[in-house]
């Protein structure tokens, strides 16, 4: 691994399920994962931004993935966890949270096993998709968070010029 | 042991700076012809101790050049010397020569030398020039005696400046306009160098020039003018004999005639570095300010006293009550619990006059930033040929020290705006019947939880028209736009927007209103313009108190938790029926002694659905206060007072409308900061409630 260091795919991922699908993120970006607790919610903004929450004494904006992609969403049980992220935009670090259904593993993830998202046609957006990888008989699809969380995706942050 | 003096330059630099504030209101406050002994004392206490300083840390340029301003100060002092005009103005220039000196020591910059020499010469000539006329003929006599026997009428100098000599920071037009200082100077330009225009390095100079000086003077007084440059270019300085005259006109005579009619290019290049060192010193340094801006690191404040003893009787207290407090907890027993409580509120009370006190030291009387304006008033009126004069009022307000750093640059441009374009020529004045000297007032106040500082001029105000017609012209509104006059003045922020005719030096290259704009909005202040033809315009710049901690009312909308800022609330109130109308059947008004306001309410502008009661008369009605409109905001309970920490929503979020930020409650939850100009803009966009009361 410690070869490949310079190979950006490769290294830990952090899995989570969503709907009974699993995703990894980067293990870098992650700062912490705390349980689902109630968001103080924000008025005028998109349906999946659920609120904001003090984090370590910052305020931060909690998204909700299964909203984020269209799924139906769900009661949060007491599994349901918040991922907070940091992420770097224009040389700016932001941190948010993004709510999922369950953190499941540590992935060790080597370079040739990341296989490029298949083409889904247009209905399927697969911008902020990484790639993909098997596990353990399991497809898990690895998220860009710098895309996923692009101020032009979200529509949630000015972007600072 | 040796000790490590550059531990101290940082507080060197700190009091050079001041001393050169206290010389320079020192020197603007000074009449010519009568001499305030206490006003020349101080300044040359100033200037002693940069002296002293600059010496003892090894800065000799800096003591050598203070030192001939001192001596000058001194004669001035003891009434060996009449304080005259030139002299007062000479040493103001020595003032900002000696500033940018200090600068460029403290940045480990090289300092600019030739500046330093201009003054250093134009202080000694004071100097020379009544001590006694005498001795100074005297030397001129002299020396012509000495060289021959033929009287020297003048002298013929080549100056053939090698290729780099503008990188050196030498200017071969200063050097010629210093010859012309000294007398009659006859300058012939050589151009047969010159490449062609695609080849030419405008960083390369290729002209030369023979300069004829036709006055008798001493080969010392020429070559002194070219000491800085000596190893930079090829000189000759002949002396011009009597019967010699004849035959050197005749020569240069055949380049000089194609010379007159093409102005070479580095030549017009150094026009306009002329131009540019023109410009007022105070303009020079607010560039260097900007450009210097992030590198300055480390800066230090300077603290009263009174406010650090303060601190630490506070702190004190604070120990006081701590040990009280762990002394009832070694041995707890629960009827001792209302002294706990006692004790709990003691440390609260302290606290909060620990956090105040801690508040205070950032925060600074806005004199700091105002300090530099007489100068520049001074500078640029008598520049422009305007007679101005400055007001300033509300000096001592304070505010915190990041507004004091950021706000200066946008006020310079601010009042500089109003001396270029706002004040007229004294003859335009006249004709309009108003006093031939424009007054510019400067002014800073607290209201309401703002600073507000004003900039405010009797000039010609702004041209709706013009801005009008140049805003189509340029694209940004089409021709039936249906802006208000307040809308229309708001394009002067753009980028760009420039309606002055002339472009001078000192503003109109339409760079700067956006700027400032932005650095103000980043301080979380709005700014507005108030205009009226003819009569002169007013910018007011809003900000907020401090930046970090503010006092706020809780109250209840449903389940939500909202932070209401004291400052924007005059009343809560309950209301009764007869209080409230209904305007065109929607707006909902309520009257408040003798004014109708609007009500506000808040589960509506924020959506909030698990709202207690929708009846106006079994909530509260919040009065409050914002940007000079007043409403009502009806909410469900008002929960309690306390202080809060402002954190930011846009470090990792965005701009909500009608929010100003978020803080962190005793529990750990989060609070939403109400932005009260914000909602009632937010709410008047949804109702359209036109008839919000403007307010006094």
């Amino acid at each position: 691994m410690a070869s490949e260091a310079a190979v950006v795919e490769s290294g830990q991922y952090l899995s989570f399920m969503l709907s009974g699908e699993d995703y990894g993120i980067d293990i870098l970006k992650v700062q912490e994962i705390k349980g689902w607790e109630e968001v103080r919610p924000l008025p005028d903004t998109p349906e999946y931004v659920k609120g904001v929450l003090d984090f370590r004494g910052i305020i931060v904006p909690i998204i909700d993935l299964r909203s984020r992609f269209n799924l139906t969403s769900v009661e949060y049980t007491p599994t349901t966890v918040t991922i907070v992220v940091a992420i770097e935009l224009n040389g700016q670090s932001h941190v948010m949270g993004i709510v999922v259904d369950g953190v499941s593993d540590v992935l060790d993830v080597s370079e040739g096993d990341i296989r490029n998202a298949p083409n889904l046609g247009s209905q399927i957006n697969t911008r902020y998709i990484q790639g993909m990888v098997n596990f353990d008989e399991r497809m898990v699809i690895l998220l860009d968070l710098n895309k996923l969380l692009n101020p032009e995706e979200l529509g949630v942050l000015d972007i600072v010029s | 042991m040796t000790i490590d003096m550059a531990q101290f330059h940082q507080v060197f630099f700190d009091e050079s700076f001041e001393g050169l504030d206290v010389m320079e209101s020192g020197l603007l406050n000074m009449d010519p012809g009568t001499a305030d002994t206490e006003e020349i004392n101080s300044i040359f206490r100033a200037a002693h101790s940069i002296k002293g300083g600059s010496g003892t840390f090894g800065f000799t340029e800096i003591s050598n050049f203070t030192h001939v301003m001192e001596t000058l100060l001194d004669e001035m002092r003891d009434g060996r010397r009449e304080v005259t005009a030139v002299a007062v103005d000479a040493l103001l220039r020595s003032v900002d020569v000696l500033r940018e000196m200090l600068k460029a020591v403290s940045a480990d910059d090289t300092i600019d030398m030739d500046d330093v020499q201009a003054q250093q010469s134009e202080l000694e000539a004071i100097l020379n020039n009544s001590e006694s006329a005498a001795p100074a003929a005297g030397a001129n006599s002299a020396q012509p005696a000495a060289d021959g026997a033929e009287a020297i009428t003048g002298w013929r100098v080549v100056f053939r400046p090698l290729p780099h000599m503008m990188r050196t920071g030498n200017d071969p037009l200063r050097i010629i306009q210093e010859l012309t200082d000294l007398g009659d100077v006859k300058v012939e330009g050589d151009a047969s160098l010159l490449p062609r225009l695609a080849e030419l390095d405008p960083e390369e100079c290729f002209l030369s020039w023979v300069i004829t000086v036709n006055e008798a003077l001493e080969k010392s007084q020429i070559s002194e003018v070219f000491d800085w440059v000596e190893d930079d270019c090829e000189l000759s300085i002949v002396p011009i004999v009597t019967e010699a005259v004849a035959e050197q006109v005749e020569a240069p005579e055949v380049e000089s005639a194609v010379q007159a009619s093409e102005p070479a290019q580095p030549e017009r290049r150094q026009g306009e570095r002329r131009a540019e060192d023109r410009r007022s010193p105070v303009d020079r340094r607010q560039n260097d300010r900007r450009s210097g801006g992030g590198a300055s690191g480390s800066s230090s404040i300077r603290v009263d006293i009174n406010k650090i003893d303060g601190l630490i009787n506070m702190v004190g207290e604070l120990v006081i009550t701590q040990s009280m407090l762990s002394m009832l907890g070694e041995d707890f027993t629960i009827d001792r619990v209302e002294r706990l409580q006692d004790g709990l509120a003691q440390l609260e009370r302290h606290t909060r006059e620990l956090q105040e006190s801690v508040m205070q030291i950032r925060m600074l009387p806005i004199s700091f930033t105002f300090s530099r304006f007489p100068r520049l008033v001074h500078d640029l009126s008598s520049k422009m040929g305007k007679k101005i004069e400055l007001k300033m009022s509300g000096e001592q307000t304070e505010v915190d020290k990041t507004v004091i750093e950021k706000i200066g640059d946008p006020l310079v441009h601010l009042v500089r705006n109003s001396l270029d374009h706002g004040i007229e020529m004294p003859e335009v004045r006249k004709a309009a019947g108003k006093p031939e000297t424009g007054t510019v007032h400067l002014s800073a106040a607290h209201r309401g939880g703002n600073i507000i500082i004003e900039i405010r001029d009797d000039g010609k105000g702004l041209d709706k028209h013009r801005i009008e017609s140049k805003a189509i012209e340029r694209g940004l509104i089409t021709e039936e736009h249906n802006l208000t006059d307040q809308q229309i003045y708001e394009l002067i922020f753009q980028a760009g927007f420039s309606t002055a005719e002339q472009i001078s030096d000192v503003s109109g290259r339409g760079v700067g209103m956006d700027v400032v704009r932005k650095n103000i909005n980043e301080l979380g202040g709005s700014i507005e313009i108030e205009s009226e033809m003819g009569k002169g315009s007013a910018i007011i710049i809003r900000l907020p108190l401090t930046l970090a901690i503010l006092d706020g009312q809780t109250i209840a909308v449903g389940d939500e938790i909202y932070i209401v800022p004291l400052v924007s609330i005059i009343e809560s109130i309950q209301l009764k029926p007869d209080m409230i109308n209904l305007v065109a059947g929607r707006g909902e008004t309520f009257k408040l002694r003798n004014d109708y306001l609007p009500i506000v309410r808040l589960h509506e502008v924020f959506g909030i659905e698990s709202v207690k009661t929708t009846d106006l008369m079994s909530g509260l009605l919040v009065v409050v206060e914002g940007d000079g409109k007043r409403c009502g905001l009806f909410v469900d309970d008002l929960i309690g007072q306390q202080q809060v920490v402002i954190k930011s929503l846009e470090a990792n979020y965005k701009r909500v409308d009608g929010l100003s930020g978020a803080t962190i409650l005793g529990d750990g939850s989060v609070a939403l900061i109400l932005d009260i100009p914000g909602i009632i803009r937010l709410s008047s966009q949804k109702y359209s409630v036109a008839d919000l009361k403007q307010s006094a």
